[in-house]
């Protein structure tokens, strides 16, 4: 890639980069809507109405791009020690196992007390479902995006069966435990400040906050330093006397623990229960995220709004343009996820001839 | 040029003067189940009630069709909120959703198919499933030669179950050694979507020698009566008349009227009697049967339409008490 990896001013990287990337994926959505007969201006104004237009709409796109933000920041802090975690959405699941537990046993308790206790065990069920694949990379070179895929079926299956089998609450078709009562709902964020009656709720601060503290990890810590290089050469890093196996299983256990603040969100913020599928793929669209984001909090923070504002804004979309089928929704939306994910070096090169600095 | 600016004006005030009128007309919406509006089943058979109500009445039915789970709640919020009403949910897994969200909107009629709300503004619709699976159960063992039927459920729910009880018992009504092979596709929502694994169902059924094997499984359904088809069997349809899809092999479909429910759900609404509370549909008032039409009438013999008309008058009348599993989570066969 030549040129590609020149240095170029952060926010060309960060902001200008992704955004002429998203201009680019908008541009061949609208073609392809225009291909079926609408106006894709229609539809771009309808999105963006739908997903900023009013308060209700910035809270549903700050509810989503809650689960953007924990799920980016999980798949890029593995990505800086080189590792691609693709079992956020799995690692998410089991947080909400842990999520839930804590929300149907200890609601007697003050949510004050309810909510850390649940983002604790988010955390911990997410770092533990993730240990297993860490170890196995770290010690016998199992490769992790193997490994990691295919703890997410096993993921899918423990769940549902404790979800039909034992949590299910009696007497009842759907598939979910009962709702949590007292301490275990945690209250929206329209409760404190003069929002409109959306999910969205504390668990947004908290990604606010992994946010700040992944930056200063990654960044200004020791430990940042040392996972950056095992990330760009594991036997550089073995020379300046870092022990990668140790540091690989670090970054998953906490790329885990971060993929549980999905959970948090969803089953303690949202949902108050828990239900087969709550992780809604978001842990996939992380990787997006990340790749998007450029694996920087900064990036990662942008690039969860913008994909919370696709989700919000595409359901929007539906409603407005009833003609418009929610498999078209669903095409939009990928070709975002491809042209600022899969595809978001292709104009890179372009940028460092037009402002690199040799 | 400023006449023909005051004229426009002029024409504008008119037709919002004229707007409130037609605001006193409903503003129906659906929000769709998993399976999707063309599942060929459930969902499309609501999706042809709506399409009736419109061509009837000019009124046009908004739908969505949810992506995830946690979509609903936040669709019916929407359309509550953007003046829809009524509002039909398709499905026993939106209740909790329904029962949410009626809560908050007390003044929008809810309506939900298959699940039971209990809220002064929602009106439940269910079925006698049972009812209807016995019918096909007797045309299932009379057309049998094997003495071998076989059953394919989606989602492993009472409701599900309910279809297998019916099925059975109208099966054993013909022949008390008739023998009922009974599969479950899934045990979550999925299972209402996987035509591979209903078909491989269906062979497995059929290798243990079922000749006709009955779906009620959604979308699954297809895989299982692709399976009869190439198999040289038949297969028995559910919920919507699906007799067309493999003709000849088709031997009837097990018809729950989710159709004529939303068509009357929102003419009712349209004329102003809506009705709050639990109605149930059964034979007796057309809500369920089975289907015959010039798809399946060369399989389906004198004495089997004979027979399926005793049953089904003597279920109306009485002297049939078909078992509803729901009633005890049991089935007697």
């Amino acid at each position: 890639m030549s040129g590609g990896a020149a240095p170029l001013p952060w926010w060309i990287d960060y902001a200008l980069l992704p955004l002429a990337n998203l201009a680019l994926a908008l541009l061949v959505a609208g073609l392809l809507v225009l291909a079926t007969g609408q106006s894709p201006l229609t539809a771009v104004a309808a999105m963006a109405q739908g997903a900023f237009g009013s308060g209700e709409a910035v809270g549903y796109t700050l509810y989503y791009a809650t689960d953007m933000i924990f799920a980016g920041l999980a798949v890029a802090v593995a990505f800086h020690g080189g590792l691609f975690n693709i079992g956020v959405e799995g690692q998410a699941y089991i947080s909400g196992l842990g999520v839930a537990l804590v929300c149907l046993y200890l609601d007697a308790l003050p949510v004050w007390l309810v909510a850390p206790l649940a983002v604790a065990a988010a955390a911990l069920f997410g770092a533990g479902w993730a240990a297993v694949p860490a170890w196995l990379q770290a010690r016998r070179g199992s490769h992790i995006v193997i490994t990691t895929i295919m703890f997410n079926f096993i993921a899918y299956a423990l769940m549902e069966w404790l979800i039909v089998n034992v949590l299910i609450k009696r007497g009842q078709m759907a598939p979910e435990t009962r709702g949590f009562n007292g301490g275990g709902l945690l209250p929206g964020l329209d409760r404190f400040l003069p929002l409109a009656p959306t999910p969205l709720n504390p668990a947004f601060a908290v990604a606010l906050a992994c946010l700040l503290l992944v930056w200063l990890l990654i960044w200004h810590t020791r430990w940042g330093y040392a996972l950056r290089v095992v990330g760009a050469s594991p036997r550089a890093a073995v020379y300046a006397g870092i022990r990668p196996a140790r540091l690989v299983i670090q970054a998953m256990l906490l790329s885990g623990a971060l993929g549980g603040g999905i959970a948090f969100n969803e089953v303690m913020g949202a949902q108050h229960k828990l239900l087969i599928g709550f992780t809604g793929g978001y842990g996939f669209t992380g990787i997006a995220v990340a790749l998007m984001g450029r694996n920087h909090p900064f990036g990662v923070l942008l690039a969860a709004v913008l994909f919370g504002a696709l989700y919000q804004g595409g359901a929007e979309l539906a409603f407005d343009m009833p003609s418009m089928s929610s498999d078209l929704v669903v095409a939009v939306q990928g070709l975002v996820i491809l042209f600022t994910g899969g595809l978001g070096l292709m104009l890179r090169p372009a940028f460092v001839r037009a402002f690199g600095r040799s | 040029m400023l006449r023909t600016l005051a004229a426009a004006l002029l024409a504008a005030t008119a037709a919002l003067a004229l707007s409130p009128a037609q605001a006193a007309d409903i503003k129906p919406a659906i929000l769709f189940d998993n399976g999707g509006k063309f599942d060929k089943s459930f969902n499309e058979g609501v999706w042809n009630g709506a399409q009736a109500f419109s061509k009837a009445t000019g009124v046009e039915v908004r739908d969505f069709e949810p992506q995830n789970d946690s979509q609903r709640e936040q669709a019916l919020r929407t359309f509550a909120r953007r003046g829809n009403d009524p509002i039909l949910a398709v499905g026993f897994s939106q209740a909790s959703s329904v029962a949410a969200v009626a809560k908050d909107f007390p003044k929008t009629h809810f309506m939900i198919i298959d699940g039971v709300v209990d809220a002064p503004n929602v009106q439940s619709i269910l079925f006698h499933e049972e009812q209807g699976s016995y019918l096909a159960g007797v045309m299932a063992a009379m057309a049998s030669k094997t003495g071998k039927v076989g059953f394919v459920g989606g989602m492993d729910i009472p409701l599900i179950r309910r279809f297998a009880c019916g099925y059975a018992q109208g099966a054993k009504s013909v022949n008390p050694k008739e023998q009922v092979f009974e599969n479950m596709t899934g045990t979550t929502g999925a299972a209402w979507n996987d035509p591979v694994r209903g078909g491989e169902l269906a062979k497995s059924q059929m290798e243990q020698g079922a000749d006709v094997v009955f779906a009620a499984a959604g979308a699954t359904g297809l895989g299982v009566y692709q399976a009869a088809t190439d198999a040289g069997k038949l297969a028995i349809g559910v919920d919507s008349n699906q007799n067309y899809l493999h003709p000849g092999h088709m031997l009837t479909s097990m018809v729950k009227r989710v159709d004529i429910a939303t068509q009357k759900a929102f003419t009712d609404a349209k004329a102003g009697t809506f009705t709050p509370g639990i109605t149930v549909l059964g034979l007796k008032q057309g809500g369920v049967g089975v289907a015959i039409d010039q798809y399946n009438q060369s399989l389906v013999t004198p004495e089997m339409k004979a027979r399926v008309e005793q049953a089904a008058s003597d279920i109306k009348d009485g002297k049939v008490d078909v078992h509803d599993y729901m009633t005890d989570n049991k089935c007697p066969m």
